[in-house]
C-alpha cells in the first residue's frame, strides 16, 4: 500500500533526497504525495509533475503502488 | 520508430547510415534531420562540460508518444530519435531527429515537430560546469517564432 515519489535534477538537489515511498491512502492525490512525501515543504513554483511516466495535474488521484515523480522545466535538445 | 537514450558518445552520421528504413529507400523521396550538439559558452559563460539527467522509463515512452504523434498528424516513412544522456564535452552531439517521408514538406514539419516537443516535454534536464562552480540550465532557448 505505497506510492513511490521520486524528485529529478535540481528539484532533488534542493529537496535532499531523490526517492521515497509514501503509505497510500483513500482518494489520494499527487499534491498529497507531495506533502506526505516532503515532510512540510512548499512545492516549488513551475514544478512539473508526472504520474506512471505521464504528465498529470497537482489533483490526479493516485492509486496504491503508483509512481509519482516531480520535477523542474525540462532542458533537453 | 526507433527511439534511443545513449549513456555513451555517439555519432548521429553513422546512426543514419546503419538506420534500416522499413520500405525501400526509393520510396523516400525526403529525409529531413536535426543534430544539436553542446556549445562551449552559455548566457555569455564558458562551459567546460554539461551533465544530462533524464527520468527513465518516462523519457523513452515521451519520446515515442512524440513521433508517434507526428506520425499521426502527418504522412510519414519512418522517424529515428537518439538523445543523450550522461556527462558531456563542447562539440559532442546531444540529440539526432530524422524523418523520411516521400516528400519534403511532411519531413520538415514532423522534425520541427518533435525537436520542439522534445526541447519542451521530455524530461532531460541539463547541468553545465563552470570555471567557479556548476548550476542548472533553468529553460531552454525559445524555438517557434
Amino acid at each position: 500500500m505505497t506510492v513511490q515519489v521520486k524528485l529529478f535534477a535540481s528539484l532533488a538537489a534542493s529537496q535532499g533526497w531523490r526517492d521515497k515511498a509514501v503509505a497510500h491512502r483513500a482518494a489520494m492525490s499527487v499534491h498529497d504525495t507531495w506533502r506526505e512525501a516532503a515532510g512540510g515543504a512548499a512545492l516549488p513554483p513551475r514544478v512539473l509533475c508526472a504520474r506512471n511516466h505521464e504528465y498529470c495535474r497537482l489533483d490526479t488521484p493516485v492509486a496504491d503502488g503508483d509512481e509519482v515523480a516531480f520535477f523542474p522545466p525540462v532542458t533537453g535538445g | 520508430m526507433t527511439v534511443r537514450v545513449m549513456g555513451e558518445a555517439f555519432d548521429p552520421w553513422r546512426a543514419l547510415a546503419d538506420h534500416v528504413l522499413p520500405v525501400p529507400a526509393a520510396q523516400c523521396g525526403a529525409t529531413a534531420v536535426f543534430v544539436g550538439h553542446m556549445r562551449d559558452v552559455n548566457e555569455g559563460d564558458a562551459v567546460a562540460r554539461m551533465e544530462l539527467e533524464h527520468y527513465p522509463g518516462m523519457t523513452e515512452r515521451h519520446l515515442e508518444a512524440i513521433c508517434a504523434a507526428a506520425a499521426s498528424r502527418w504522412a510519414l516513412i519512418d522517424t529515428l530519435v537518439v538523445h543523450r544522456v550522461g556527462v558531456l564535452a563542447p562539440a559532442d552531439p546531444i540529440v539526432l531527429v530524422a524523418v523520411w517521408s516521400a516528400h519534403r514538406a511532411e519531413a520538415f514539419e514532423a522534425c520541427r515537430f518533435i525537436m520542439e516537443d522534445l526541447k519542451s516535454r521530455a524530461p532531460f534536464w541539463k547541468k553545465e560546469t563552470l570555471p567557479e562552480g556548476s548550476r542548472w540550465v533553468e529553460m531552454n532557448t525559445p524555438g517557434h517564432t
